[in-house]
C-alpha cells in the first residue's frame, strides 16, 4: 500500500504512517521469516508458526542451554531417545497443525459427536439397541476408553522430550486427540446410560482391570506408557498398537458390527478417532521415514525400529488375539475376528514396508 | 407462543451434570500393574494428597470455547487491517514488540512441555484433565503469538527484526533473560519448575503485568491487535492459576514440604520480579507515547497486580499453613521499582546497547520527561541528560553511545542469576560458587545461584534441583570482538548486508540509518573476565567503586 493510498501525510523525512509501504528504506520489504529453509518452495503457515520456536545450540542458541538438570543434562537433550538423526530439524508434521487448525478440528469433532448423541437420544435410539450389544458397549467399549486414555497420557509425557518444536508439537496434538477421544467415549456411555436402565458405567473400568479379554491390551498399553524413550512411545502408539489393536477394535469391530445391532450412534462417535489416527499416522510415518533414511544413522535407526516393532508387535498381537471372544458376543454377526485381524496385519505390514522395516514373522 | 417458551426448553433433554462428567473423566486413569510407568522428571517434594480440579471442565466444552475465542481474535485482526490500524499505530510501541514477541512464544511452549513434568507427579487423575487443557492452551499461546508477530511483520512499516525473530531470540543479549524465565519452567526439580515457578508465581502473579497491563498500553498506542491476542491468552490463565493452586494445596499440608516451598516461593518471586519487571516495565514505560498523567505508571500497576492482588490475597494466606512468606523480598522488589529506578535503569541499558539490538529505540523527549518526573520524582535529575545524549548521538557519524566516553555511562556487570545486568549499582554483590567468582545484581540473585540451585538446602539433600549452566554472560561470547563483526555474527543486519537492523531513532529514511561502518572500530569485552582477574583486595575496591555508581555528564 502506498503512503498516498493510505491517506498518510508525508513530509520530506517525516513519515506519519506506521503502515507497510509508507516509506522505502533498507529492509522495508523483508516481510517473511527468513531464518529457516521451508520444506517446499515457500514456507507454509504451519512452518512459520512452528519452526525454531524451540531453539537449540545448533540453531542460533548462542549461549547454550542455561539451566541443566543436576546430572548436567541440558533443558533438551538428544540422548532422550536411542534414535539418532543428522538433522532433527528436518521433520515437518504432515497434518500442518498449529493452534487454530487444531481447535477448529477438535471443536468440529466435539460438535459432531455431541449432535449425534443428542439426536440419537432424542429419537430414543439407545432403547432400540440390541440388548447383547448394550452389554458390549458397557463392558468392552467401556474398557477400551482406558486404552485411549493411556495413549493420551503417554504422548502427553512424550511431548516434553523431543529435540525440536516440530516433533514435540506433533506428539502434543496426538495426545490432545487421544485424550479427547477417551473423554468422548466416557461421556457417550454416561449419556446413553441415562436411557438404558441397568447400564453400569463403572463396568468398563472393571473389565479393563480384571477381564482376561482386556489384560493383553492393558499390558500392551502399559508397555507403551512404561517406555523411557519418547520416540519408542510415539512409534509403538501409531506404528504398532493403533493398526493391530486400535483400528482392529474400532473399525474391525465396533464400526462394522454396530449398525446390525440397531446402533447408528457408536460408529459416528468412533469414526472421529479413525480420522484422528490417519493424521497421527501420517506424522509418525514421516518422522520415522526421515530417521530410517538418515544419511548417517539409517542402519542404526532401522535396527532400533525393528527392535521396537518386534517387541510391541508381539504384545499387540497377543492383545488382539485375546479380544477375539468379543466378536462372538453380538447377536447379529456381520464380521469375523479372523477377517478383521487379517486386515489389521495387512495394515501394519503396509506401515512397516513404508518405513523399510522387517515385518516380524508373527504378523505374516 | 408462550412468552416463557424458548428453543432451549423445547430441545433440552436430560443429561449428565458437569460435576458427574468431570468425575467420570477423572476415573479414566489406573495404576499400572504389568509395567511400571516410565520415569518422570524427579522432585524432592512429597505429594501425598490427591489434588482436585477446581474448574471441572471437560474437553468437549473446552475445544468449542477455545475455537470461539480464536474466532474473535482472528476476526479482530482482520478488522484492525480493515480499519487501517497501522496508519495510526505508534512505531515506538511496535518496535518493542520485536523484542517482546521474539521472547514470549518460547516460554509459552515451555509451559506446555512443563505439563508433562507435573501431570504425572500428582496422585489421582482429576487434575490431569486440567493439565491437559493447559498443555493445549500453551500450544495455542505459542503459535497465536507467532501468528501475531508474522502479522506485524507483514503490515508494519519496518519489518526488519520481525523477519529474523527466532534466530534473534537465540542470540540477543536481552532475549537470554526470557530464556532464563522459560527454562526455569521445565528444567530441574519438576515441582519447583512446573508448579511453583511457572504456575504459582509466573502465571498467578506476573501474567497480570504481562498480559493485562501491557495490552492496555498497546491500545493507547493505536495497537488493537496485541490486546486482542493477549487478553484472549490471559483468559486461559485463570485455569492455569487454578491448576497451580490445587497442586500447591496437595503439598502444603505436609510439613516436610515447607522448607522447599519457602525456598521456591522466594526464588520464583525474586527471579520473576527481576526478569518480568525489567522487560515489561520497560515496554510499558518507554514503549509508549501516551503521557496521560492520570494513567497508572508501571509502579502503580505493580502495586495493584503484584502487591495487592498477589502478595496480599494469594501469598499472605499461605501463612496459615505454616509457610514463612518472604515479606522482605516483596518490600525489596517494590523499593527497587519505586526508589531505585530498576525499570528506568533497564531502559537506559537497552538504549546504551541499541546497536546490538534487533529493534529500534527512539529517544525520550521533553513530553516524556515531564511525565516521568510527575510519576517518578527525581527522574529528570538522573536520566534527563542521558536521553538528551541519546537523541544527540542518534545521528550516523556520531560515536556509538556504547563507547562514547563523553556520556559518562559505565557498562554494567551481568547478573549470573537473572541475567539482567547489575543495574542498581549499590546492590551489586559477588560471591564464589564451586571455586569461581560470579557477579549478581542483588542479594536475592546471589542467594538463588549459591543457595537455592544447589545439591543441598539448609542441610537437606535436594538431588532433583537444577543447576545454572551455559555461557550465561552474553558479553563473554563476543569478548575481544569488534562490535561490527559481532552484529554481523548475530545476524542483526538488514538484507542490504550493511544497514543495522537496530536504529537509535524512528526515522524511516536510508540516509538516517546506521550501517556496520558507522559502528566499526570498538571492541566488546566481558566485564566478568576482568573482574575474575583481580586480586581479592583489588576486587573489594572494584566492588566498592561499582557500588558508588556513575554520573551522566551534562548534555548541552
Amino acid at each position: 500500500m502506498s503512503a498516498q493510498a493510505s491517506g498518510a501525510t508525508v513530509e520530506p523525512g517525516v513519515v506519519k504512517s506506521g503502515a507497510a509501504g509508507s516509506a522505502v528504506f533498507p529492509g522495508s520489504d523483508s516481510r517473511k521469516y527468513n531464518y529457516f529453509e521451508p520444506k517446499g518452495r515457500k514456507a507454509t503457515h504451519y512452518e512459520d508458526m512452528t519452526v525454531d520456536v524451540q531453539p537449540d545450540p545448533e540453531r542460533y542458541l548462542l549461549q547454550d542451554w542455561i539451566i541443566s538438570f543436576p546430572d548436567g543434562t541440558p533443558t533438551y537433550s538428544k540422548d532422550w531417545t536411542a534414535a539418532k538423526s543428522s538433522n532433527w530439524h528436518k521433520f515437518r508434521a504432515v497434518d500442518q497443525e498449529w493452534e487454530r487448525t487444531h481447535y477448529q478440528r477438535q471443536s468440529t469433532i466435539c460438535g459432531m459427536v455431541q449432535n449425534t448423541i443428542e439426536n440419537g437420544r432424542k429419537s430414543g435410539a439407545p432403547a432400540r439397541f440390541d440388548p447383547a450389544w448394550v452389554k458390549i458397549l458397557q463392558n468392552h467399549l467401556g474398557a477400551y476408553k482406558h486404552a485411549e486414555f493411556g495413549l493420551g497420557t503417554s504422548t502427553m509425557q512424550a511431548q516434553r522430550y523431543g529435540y525440536t518444536q516440530m516433533v514435540n508439537n506433533a506428539i502434543l496434538t496426538n495426545s490432545s486427540y487421544k485424550l479427547r477421544f477417551a473423554q468422548d467415549i466416557t461421556l457417550y456411555l454416561s449419556e446413553i446410560a441415562l436411557d438404558l436402565p441397568g447400564f453400569d458405567v463403572n463396568a468398563g473400568k472393571q473389565h479393563w482391570l480384571e477381564d482376561p479379554i482386556w489384560q493383553g491390551v492393558r499390558k500392551s498399553i502399559e508397555s507403551v506408557m512404561g517406555s523411557n524413550d519418547y520416540l519408542e512411545q510415539y512409534f509403538a502408539t501409531n506404528a504398532v498398537f493403533e493398526p493391530v489393536v486400535g483400528e482392529l477394535f474400532r473399525s474391525g469391530f465396533l464400526m462394522q458390527a454396530a449398525s446390525a445391532q440397531n446402533d447408528f450412534i457408536t460408529p459416528a462417535v468412533v469414526s472421529a478417532a479413525e480420522a484422528d489416527y490417519e493424521r497421527n499416522l501420517a506424522n509418525t510415518v514421516e518422522l520415522f521415514h526421515i530417521l530410517g533414511t538418515d544419511a548417517q544413522h539409517a542402519a542404526h535407526n532401522i535396527a532400533l525400529f525393528n527392535k521396537w516393532l518386534a517387541k510391541h508387535a508381539e504384545l499387540a498381537l497377543d492383545a488382539a488375539n485375546r479380544l477375539q471372544p468379543i466378536w462372538s458376543q453380538p447377536r447379529v454377526k456381520v464380521v469375523t475376528f479372523s477377517d478383521a485381524l487379517a486386515q489389521a496385519k495387512n495394515r501394519i505390514r503396509g506401515i512397516a514396508a513404508e518405513l523399510g522395516l522387517t515385518v516380524p514373522a508373527i504378523l505374516s | 407462543m408462550s412468552a416463557s417458551l424458548t428453543l432451549n426448553k423445547i430441545t433440552a433433554q436430560k443429561g449428565i451434570t458437569i460435576a458427574e462428567a468431570a468425575n467420570r473423566v477423572a476415573d479414566l486413569g489406573w495404576t499400572p500393574s504389568y509395567v511400571q510407568e516410565a520415569m518422570t522428571f524427579p522432585t524432592d517434594y512429597k505429594i501425598s494428597k490427591t489434588p482436585r480440579d477446581p474448574m471441572k471442565q471437560v474437553l468437549r466444552s473446552y475445544f468449542p470455547m477455545q475455537e470461539e475465542k480464536d474466532n474473535r481474535v482472528y476476526g479482530a485482526l482482520d478488522a484492525a487491517l480493515r480499519g487501517d490500524m497501522f496508519r495510526n499505530v505508534e512505531p515506538r510501541w511496535v518496535e518493542w514488540m520485536k523484542l517482546f514477541l521474539a521472547i514470549i512464544p518460547f516460554p509459552e511452549i515451555s509451559a506446555a512441555r512443563s505439563m508433562a513434568m507435573v501431570g504425572r507427579l500428582a496422585p489421582g487423575e482429576e487434575l490431569r484433565t486440567g493439565f491437559t487443557m493447559q498443555m493445549v492452551d500453551e500450544f495455542r499461546h505459542s503459535t497465536i503469538q507467532m501468528n501475531l508477530k508474522k502479522w506485524y511483520m507483514e503490515n508494519y512499516i519496518d519489518p526488519a527484526g520481525f523477519d529474523i525473530t527466532e534466530a534473534a531470540f537465540g542470540k540477543c543479549y536481552a532475549t537470554t533473560i526470557g530464556r532464563q524465565f522459560a527454562e526455569g519452567f521445565l528444567t530441574g526439580d519438576a515441582i519447583t519448575a512446573a508448579n511453583v515457578y511457572l504456575t504459582v508465581v509466573a502465571e498467578t502473579a506476573f501474567t497480570n503485568t504481562l498480559f493485562v497491563a501491557m495490552p492496555s498500553e498497546a491500545a493507547r498506542n493505536g495497537d488493537y491487535a496485541l490486546p486482542t491476542v493477549f487478553l484472549s491468552v490471559q483468559s486461559d490463565e485463570s485455569r492455569h492459576i487454578g491448576n497451580g493452586h490445587s497442586m500447591l494445596m496437595a503439598m502444603i499440608n505436609d510439613p516436610s514440604n515447607h522448607q522447599l516451598l519457602e525456598r521456591d516461593l522466594k526464588y520464583a518471586f525474586w527471579q520473576n520480579h527481576a526478569i518480568v519487571d525489567a522487560a515489561i516495565g520497560t515496554f510499558i514505560e518507554y514503549g509508549t507515547t501516551n503521557r496521560d498523567k492520570n494513567k497508572e505508571s508501571y509502579a502503580e500497576l505493580w502495586h495493584r497486580w503484584i502487591y495487592e492482588d498477589y502478595y496480599r490475597t494469594y501469598m499472605l494466606p499461605l501463612e496459615k499453613y505454616g509457610i514463612k512468606i518472604h515479606h522482605d523480598d516483596v518490600a525489596a522488589a517494590w523499593d527497587r521499582i519505586v526508589k531505585k529506578n530498576y525499570v528506568h535503569k533497564t531502559a537506559q541499558f537497552f538504549a546504551v546497547g541499541w546497536s546490538a539490538n534487533f529493534w529500534r529505540i527512539e529517544a525520550q523527549t521533553e513530553k516524556d520527561f515531564e511525565w516521568f518526573e510527575h510519576k517518578y520524582p527525581g527522574w529528570y535529575a538522573e536520566f534527563g541528560d542521558f536521553w538528551k545524549w541519546y537523541a544527540k548521538l542518534s545521528v550516523p557519524g556520531e560515536t556509538n553511545i556504547l563507547f562514547n566516553s563523553d556520556v559518562g555511562y559505565v557498562y554494567p556487570h551481568r547478573c549470573w542469576s537473572c541475567m539482567v545486568p547489575c543495574l542498581i549499582r549499590e546492590d551489586f554483590v559477588c560471591d564464589e560458587v564451586d571455586g569461581k567468582i560470579y557477579t549478581y545484581c542483588s542479594e536475592g540473585c546471589r542467594w538463588t545461584h549459591k543457595v537455592a540451585f544447589a545439591a543441598e538446602y539448609e542441610g537437606r539433600a535436594t538431588p532433583a534441583m537444577g543447576r545454572f549452566s551455559g555461557r550465561r554472560e552474553w558479553e563473554d561470547c563476543y569478548h575481544g570482538w569488534d562490535i561490527a563483526d559481532a552484529i554481523k555474527d548475530l545476524g542483526f543486519v538488514r538484507p542490504d548486508g550493511k544497514t543495522l537492523t537496530a536504529q537509535p531513532h524512528l526515522r524511516f529514511d536510508a540516509k538516517d540509518m546506521w550501517t556496520l561502518d558507522h559502528v566499526r572500530g570498538h571492541q566488546l569485552g566481558s566485564p566478568l573476565r576482568g573482574f575474575r582477574a583481580l586480586s581479592p583486595i583489588e576486587r573489594e575496591i572494584a566492588v566498592a567503586d561499582y557500588r558508588k555508581g556513575f554520573t551522566i555528564n551534562p548534555c548541552h
